[in-house]
């Protein structure tokens, strides 16, 4: 290996570095350092109503007793439905949940869950969870059941597509599995969440922003990272196991500073009542302007001079550069497009769920699967992919618990795997 | 700083659970990687399967530690069969997504309270299954001091037990890879074609690659739960698999003791960076919020994407490896 | 075409084959290999479509054809390399379609690669020791007790130090073979073929990016093959290198064959001539040239994206340009 380009890359990585720092540095102005865990035992948790469509409700004003090495105490969640009780030193421990004060509509999902009994180790903070769920007023038909969850799986294949176009492109163009994919779309959500519930920007300015931010990350990480690597000739398997470090360090990182708990935008939009569907306005806006951005990256794909350009690159760099395309320009216009996607999928998800550090790397194997299912390398098979893995999920949640409705998801990407390795609209590559 | 404390916990931390079971997940994920070219990012669920195929097995049925052992390690098997026969003819780069999701499934249902009857859910289980392994313990029943190293008689017993181990395992794979059987599969990894066109079952080699490496990443989950006296299933997450992965480029892909020797580095970069901190934290340097519990493994996971990234930018031979074996683009 | 340069007429075997008709799947007095109505299609083309064709024993025979005409399809085919959608054939009267490779391999047929497969992390002396099939040690279990199969090591090496002597490698024994020359690797592909001890050797372009100086060299290890024996099939696009050779020529173009015969008969062939001239179209001697290559894969992408199920290789003909470089 050439001695000389080692300053470049160790240069250019202390760029990306720095700017990663930068950024994240950025959002914690606006964001509380993590809080810190005292060093004494204790015994904490958080209740939640998790509502058919996945959303998490805090419950606050609900007691929880706890008893054991000769002590009693109990806790009340707050508004924000976390509890906390210190306790005198390390031993066993149980916890128990009043259901009497658990407002009317929301129910115990697992009856066996309450009481909690187990050990608290030295020094450590032991987190008891009680699932709550709808009660049963609210319980439907199977078809208005399969038409609620289908609406939730469109807005989250929707958006699963957004985050997962630019991983696709990204394969396609330079045959990179890029597992720090997870952390634009972690970025756009936090960046999103800080800009208009810490700042105050409206949302579509907000919007704006992450799209921006998100852009300018893709191009640096380009032109920092993954270009000096491809000059030097570094291999596809050493360079994903970059992504990989790229990916664990940027995500402690931003939980250093934002914490590892879960946020909320506060912004709230009213539920548009349409047949058994719950959506609100907010998903509405984001279905559309998620659906609007793809047909618009189909179009350009399809009829643009880059688009086409793109295309001859993922079916042949060698003869793509041998008739005269720039296949660094078109690389770095694929690494800018898709970060610059995948981070307005992240602001869009945080929008209709939570934002957290790990909810990148949460969903990180669907976008695989969504790839996968579609074929790796195509940007359609990716969208028809990111679709049909986001209604499975859902719709899939009638038959199967909602812990483990992902299981369902990962276990067709094996499957696909075995069945279709080349996907729906995949092509097969040539042996020998 | 406080050399005492450093000394001890770097001893315990290069020599103790932790280093120990790291050292077999990455002798079995060498197997995979270094030795046939096998792309496994779920290693940690076949540590899982391992721990909790050993713990169900005591909590549930009642069955003796060591054929407790046994159970959890063909559960080894079953995965890398399930896993094995529908990747193992793909291309490299699919067989690391499907395992990685083959451990992530393995990770959330045994984590989940749907089957909590069975696995303890997310609390998953408490010491007492390896109770069996301690009261066999044949040591005196008094704390061993060496200078400021203290050992507790349990804790000198596994690692007795648990440094044998990694010496047969290690003795084991020696043997293996250099035999005719570890030819074929150092071929594999070069070019599976040439050796397929050579008249090799390449498939079945490999097959018995993923299993051999699968079992003994089992042999490692085992280790670790016994060690930490504690089963739980977020310890088995992907973030387990990527920490293998950086202590086997650190020490040396391909290398007989390259995982051991990258285990023990590890921890020891590990401990010491901790001391370094709290003695920062104590000395007013450094903000008491950053040497919490959660905060210092972050910092770990911190280190050790950044180690990942370093080392296969600037020394992908790892420490001990020799830098002649890189010089072609093998892919 | 220096026919003057040709080898005299080599063994008996060679000398049969004066009587057969210079025809498309002309039977042979005594064929080794014979193959029947073998299709194999990508997407909607025809890539290979070979309705019988039959290969002499103990001679050197040339498979000969334009980019794209399928001879590295029909190589793959008849090694369990790809699945043929239809035919069987047999070897030595062994039914051998839909067999692994490696099986295939067991049978006595080993072929090396169009681009050679060294195995580059591994010593030159490994990788001939690979090469031999039937070694005790590669049973996972015997392999932890090296007494079962070190006596049966030690003669494999020596054979292997036997063939590399006659290769010339012997000095690059302990090399990774990974630091060869393109020549080189060439030489240890099929050194390391002849481990194994087979009857058939099919080689996938033996000369390509080999330079002139060891050209003549591995000439004469081709010319070996016959003397000890061996059956040779070989793709080649170095047409005096096939007319110095091959005993036999058979010529492919679109997917089946079109001509076969003795080199000097089949190159004076109007139907080789015409398969040759019609279709040739590998490096693009002027811009235009170029400029049209890129239309025409644009135009396949277009394609591609209104029909999912093509395969890449249904362009052989288009990019073949990039295979047989």
């Amino acid at each position: 290996m050439a001695i000389g380009v080692v300053p470049r890359v160790a240069r250019t990585l202390a760029l990306v570095l720095a700017g990663l720092f930068v950024a994240v540095l950025a959002g914690a102005a606006f964001a509380p350092l993590a809080q810190a865990s005292g060093s004494t035992e204790s015994i904490r948790g958080t209740l939640e109503e998790r509502t058919a469509d996945d959303e998490r409700i805090p419950v606050p004003g609900v007691r929880i007793a706890i008893e054991g090495e000769g002590f009693e105490g109990e806790g009340v969640t707050d508004e924000n439905g976390d509890w906390l009780v210190e306790l005198p030193g390390p031993g066993s421990y149980t916890a128990a949940l009043d259901e009497s004060t658990l407002p009317d509509e929301v129910v115990l999902r697992d009856a066996e869950d309450n009481p909690w009994s187990g050990e608290v180790r030295t020094g450590r903070s032991q987190v008891v969870r009680f699932n709550l769920g709808e009660g049963v007023a609210r319980s439907a038909s199977t078809l208005d059941r399969i038409l609620e969850r289908g609406s939730v799986g469109l807005r989250f294949g929707l958006l699963l597509a957004l985050a997962a176009v630019g991983l696709s492109l990204i394969f396609g163009t330079t045959g990179l599995t890029n597992f720090a994919h997870a952390e634009q779309v972690t970025l756009g959500g936090l960046l999103g969440y800080t800009f208009a519930a810490g700042m105050g920007v409206p949302l579509v300015l907000a919007a704006v922003m992450v799209l921006i931010a998100g852009a300018l990350f893709g191009w640096t990480q380009d032109a920092a990272l993954w270009k000096p690597l491809r000059r030097r000739g570094t291999g596809i398997i050493p360079m994903m196991i970059v992504t990989i470090g790229l990916s664990l360090f940027a995500r402690s990182v931003v939980q250093a500073f934002y914490g590892s708990s879960p946020r909320s935008f506060p912004h709230r939009s009213p539920v548009v009542d349409l047949g058994p569907t719950r959506l609100t306005v907010y998903d509405y806006v984001t279905m559309g302007v998620a659906a609007a951005l793809l047909v618009a990256v189909a179009y350009v794909l399809l009829r643009t001079r880059w688009g086409k350009a793109t295309r001859a690159v993922s079916d042949n760099p060698a003869l793509a550069a041998a008739s005269g395309i720039n296949v660094d320009a078109v690389v770095r216009g694929v690494w800018t497009v898709g970060a610059a996607l995948a981070a307005l999928g992240g602001m869009f998800l945080g929008l209709s769920q939570q934002v957290s550090a790990q909810m990148g790397v949460n969903m990180l194997l669907l976008m695989f699967a969504a790839v996968v299912l579609g074929g790796l390398g195509t940007a359609f098979g990716a969208m028809a992919g990111a679709l049909i893995v986001g209604v499975f999920i859902e719709v899939s949640t009638i038959v199967i618990p909602t812990e483990i409705k992902n299981v369902g998801a990962l276990a067709i990407l094996i499957l696909i795997l075995l069945v279709r390795p080349q996907g729906m609209l995949g092509r097969r590559e040539r042996v020998g | 700083m406080d050399w005492n404390s450093l000394v001890a916990n770097s001893f315990h931390a290069a020599f103790g659970v932790n280093a120990i079971a790291y050292a077999i997940a990455a002798i079995g994920l060498n197997i995979h990687f270094g030795y046939t070219g096998l792309l496994n990012f779920g290693q940690a669920g076949f540590l899982a399967v391992g721990a909790y195929g050993t713990a169900i097995s005591i909590v549930h049925f009642d069955v003796p530690y060591f054929l407790a052992a046994l159970i959890g390690m063909s559960m080894a098997v079953l995965l890398a069969l399930l896993l094995g026969l529908p990747t193992l003819r793909l291309r490299a780069d699919y067989l690391a997504v499907a395992t990685i999701a083959a451990a992530e499934i393995v990770r959330l249902v045994i984590g989940s309270t749907v089957y909590a009857r069975w696995t303890g859910g997310s609390s998953g289980f408490s010491g007492a299954f390896s109770n069996a392994f301690y009261n066999a313990n044949p040591l005196p029943n008094e704390t061993l001091h060496f200078g400021p190293v203290s050992v507790t008689p349990n804790r000198a017993w596994f690692m007795i037990v648990g440094w044998s181990l990694v010496a047969v395992i290690a003795l084991l794979v020696w043997l293996l890879v250099r035999s005719p059987w570890g030819r074929i599969l150092k071929g594999i990894r070069e070019d599976e074609d040439a050796v397929r066109s050579l008249g090799k079952n390449v498939f079945a080699r490999k097959m018995q690659a993923l299993i051999i490496g699968g079992v003994i990443g089992s042999i490692a989950g085992i280790a670790l739960v016994t060690g930490e006296r504690a089963v739980l299933p977020n310890v088995f997450g992907t973030q387990l698999t990527f920490f293998f992965w950086t202590l086997l480029l650190l020490g040396g892909v391909a290398r007989v003791l390259g995982p051991v020797l990258g285990a023990v580095i590890l921890w020891l970069v590990f401990a010491v960076t901790e001391s370094i901190l709290r003695s920062g934290a104590s000395a007013g340097w450094v903000p008491e919020a950053l040497v919490s519990q959660s905060q210092i493994g972050l910092i770990r996971v911190m280190l050790v994407g950044l180690g990942l990234m370093l080392l296969m930018i600037f020394r992908p031979q790892g420490i001990v490896g020799d830098r002649r074996e890189l010089a072609f683009d093998v892919r | 075409m220096s026919a003057d340069a040709a080898p005299g007429p080599a063994p008996s075997t060679a000398r049969r084959l004066h009587d057969v008709p210079t025809v498309p799947g002309a039977p042979k007095p005594d064929p080794i290999l014979v193959a029947d109505k073998v299709s194999r299609r990508f997407g909607g083309l025809t890539a290979v479509d070979v309705d019988h064709i039959e290969i002499q024993r103990g001679v050197i025979t040339a498979l000969i054809g334009p980019n794209g005409a399928g001879k590295t399809t029909l190589f793959n085919l008849l090694t369990g390399f790809d699945r043929a959608d239809t035919g069987s054939w047999t070897f030595e009267g062994t039914p051998l379609a839909g067999k692994p490779a490696y099986r295939v391999a067991h049978a006595g047929m080993v072929r090396t690669f169009q681009l050679t497969k060294a195995l580059s992390r591994l010593p030159v002396i490994e990788n001939m020791r690979l090469g031999a099939t039937g070694q005790r040690g590669e049973s996972l279990w015997r392999a932890m007790l090296p007494f079962t199969w070190r006596a049966q090591e030690a003669a494999i090496t020596e054979r292997a130090d036997e063939l590399l002597h006659r290769f010339k490698l012997h000095a690059l024994r302990d090399d990774f073979a990974g630091s060869l020359s393109g020549g080189q690797r060439k030489l240890l592909e099929m050194a390391r073929a002849l481990m194994s001890e087979p009857t058939m050797v099919m080689l996938d372009e033996p000369m390509a990016g080999v330079n002139p100086a060891l050209t003549q060299s591995l000439l004469g290890h081709v010319k070996d093959l016959r003397e000890q024996g061996m059956t040779v099939l070989f793709v080649e696009h170095d047409m005096d290198m096939v007319h110095d050779i091959a005993d036999w020529v058979i010529v492919m173009a679109q997917g089946s064959v079109v001509a076969e015969g003795p080199p000097d008969v089949v190159m004076a062939d109007p139907v080789v001539i015409d398969a040759y001239l019609g279709v040739h179209h590998d490096a693009p001697a002027t811009e235009a040239e170029e400029r049209q290559q890129l239309a025409e894969v644009e135009s396949r992408l277009e394609k591609e994206f209104s029909s999912p199920d093509d395969d890449s290789e249904a362009a052989e003909p288009a990019l073949g340009a990039r295979d047989e470089h």
